[in-house]
């Protein structure tokens, strides 16, 4: 409840709300439950007592997926006689030349580099916790990170704009899906579900509790 | 959907800032008023944030100036057994259109002409609003920059079709698809306007609501 903080409260039992500031009392959050800020209704805390280990489970499956994605073919063309395959490497390279380049290094960001770095720190952050052991030095500042990086990461919006190019290139020529490209559509799905299970209230004090004891 | 939120919804409530505290926004963690790093996560804090609508507005400027040339400019130079076309931002989702992929000729003016125009105008209409009392509900005016910061990243889906095309058809002689400087410059735009909307502090929504309640 939102309340005047009594002189003997301490701070760790407060908790403001990200977006509108208002000031909450939290005790225990009951399993399963959702609190939500009393003013703007944004969701503040969610006890999902699975929720670190299932994150965790989802990142490293995507981190695997992520490997195939780079390495295999991704999309194939074919019109008589000629064929041309293009991996996600590929595309992020098709900008490399001329004053275009900048943009080549900035796709290789949103697509690769930014999804990939998101993955890679909440299991350095969360992986510990997940088998109940002390997190690793710098689990903070993993954490806060992979939240920040959270709006450039920008894997199911090239999933979206290879849907388009198909639609663009279907009378062209003839199209096939290499093992990158369901690898990437999987990873696109679980990082969504990943998301689902984040609640900021709810993961920090979890570290802060592992980090106590 | 029990617990704290159920119920009584107002917009009044006791701010981090009215107790003299500052809430962290990277981990709703509270800390004395003055602390500039939280305890908890080592974010940066701040109660208010003095220049976020300077850098709002800024971003947003800077965004406008880089979608102008991002229209006039070709996105895509197919050259098909030598001939190049070059086709706009427009005249691509018109050649859409033309094929009768009217679904996807939807996506693409959405998400490069629909989105980026409304998005100048909802954030310029945000950061005006905010900054003196207004009478406007501010359930809804977050409904509206949450609406904004989800969805300006969607607008990088035209430089993803352009860098997939460029990647695929390369048969030397029969096709080629090369990128245009307005994907570069539509690119920078997407980036500059999603500054923009992450620049803006959505706890101003609140504040001046309050002063116009205590008077």
């Amino acid at each position: 409840m939102a309340a005047a903080p009594a002189a003997d409260t301490r701070l760790d039992e407060l908790v403001c709300c990200p977006v509108c500031d208002a000031l909450h009392e939290l005790g225990e959050v009951p399993a399963d439950t959702r609190m939500r800020c009393v003013r703007c209704g944004t969701v503040i805390a969610v006890d999902r007592p699975e929720a670190i280990r299932r994150i965790v489970v989802l990142a490293a499956t995507a981190l695997v997926l992520m490997t195939i994605v780079v390495f295999y073919p991704f999309l194939e063309l074919r019109t008589g006689m000629f064929v041309s395959r293009a991996s996600v490497f590929d595309t992020v390279m098709s900008f490399a030349q001329g004053i275009m380049a900048p943009l080549s290094i900035a796709v290789a960001i949103f697509v690769i580099v930014l999804p990939v770095a998101r993955l890679g720190l909440l299991i350095w952050a969360l992986g510990p916790l997940s088998v109940e052991r002390e997190p690793w030095p710098g689990a903070a500042f993993a954490l806060r990170w992979a939240e920040t990086l959270k709006p450039w990461a920008m894997a199911e919006i090239f999933m979206v704009g290879v849907a388009v190019a198909l639609v663009k290139l279907a009378d062209l020529a003839t199209l096939s899906m290499g093992p990158a490209f369901w690898s990437f559509t999987a990873i696109v799905v679980i990082t969504a579900i990943k998301d689902t299970q984040m609640s900021k209230h709810s993961i920090w004090s979890a570290l802060d509790r592992a980090r106590k004891s | 959907m029990v617990g704290a939120g159920s119920g009584t919804e107002k917009l009044k409530a006791w701010t981090a800032r009215d107790a003299g505290l500052v809430g962290c926004r990277h981990c709703t963690r509270v800390s004395p008023i003055g602390t500039e790093t939280c305890p908890r996560c080592g974010g940066g804090l701040t109660s208010r944030d003095p220049t976020s609508l300077q850098r709002v507005w800024a971003w947003a400027v800077v965004g406008l100036l880089f979608y102008i040339p991002a229209n006039l400019y070709p996105m895509l130079i197919t050259s098909t057994l030598g001939r190049p076309q070059e086709a706009t931002i427009v005249g691509g989702v018109i050649e859409l259109a033309q094929y009768g992929a009217w679904g996807v000729a939807a996506i693409v003016f959405f998400a490069s002409v629909m989105i980026p125009v409304g998005k100048f105008i909802a954030i310029g209409y945000l950061a005006w609003i905010v900054r003196k009392p207004h009478g406007h509900s501010p359930k809804q005016l977050l409904h509206l920059f949450e609406v904004v910061e989800w969805i300006g990243r969607w607008s990088m889906i035209d430089v993803f079709v352009v860098a997939i095309l460029v990647a695929l058809v390369q048969f030397d002689l029969l096709a080629t698809i090369n990128p245009g400087i307005a994907a570069v410059c539509f690119a920078l735009s997407v980036v500059f306007t999603m500054l923009s909307a992450l620049s803006f502090d959505s706890r101003a929504l609140w504040d001046q609501i309050e002063t116009l309640a205590d008077e």
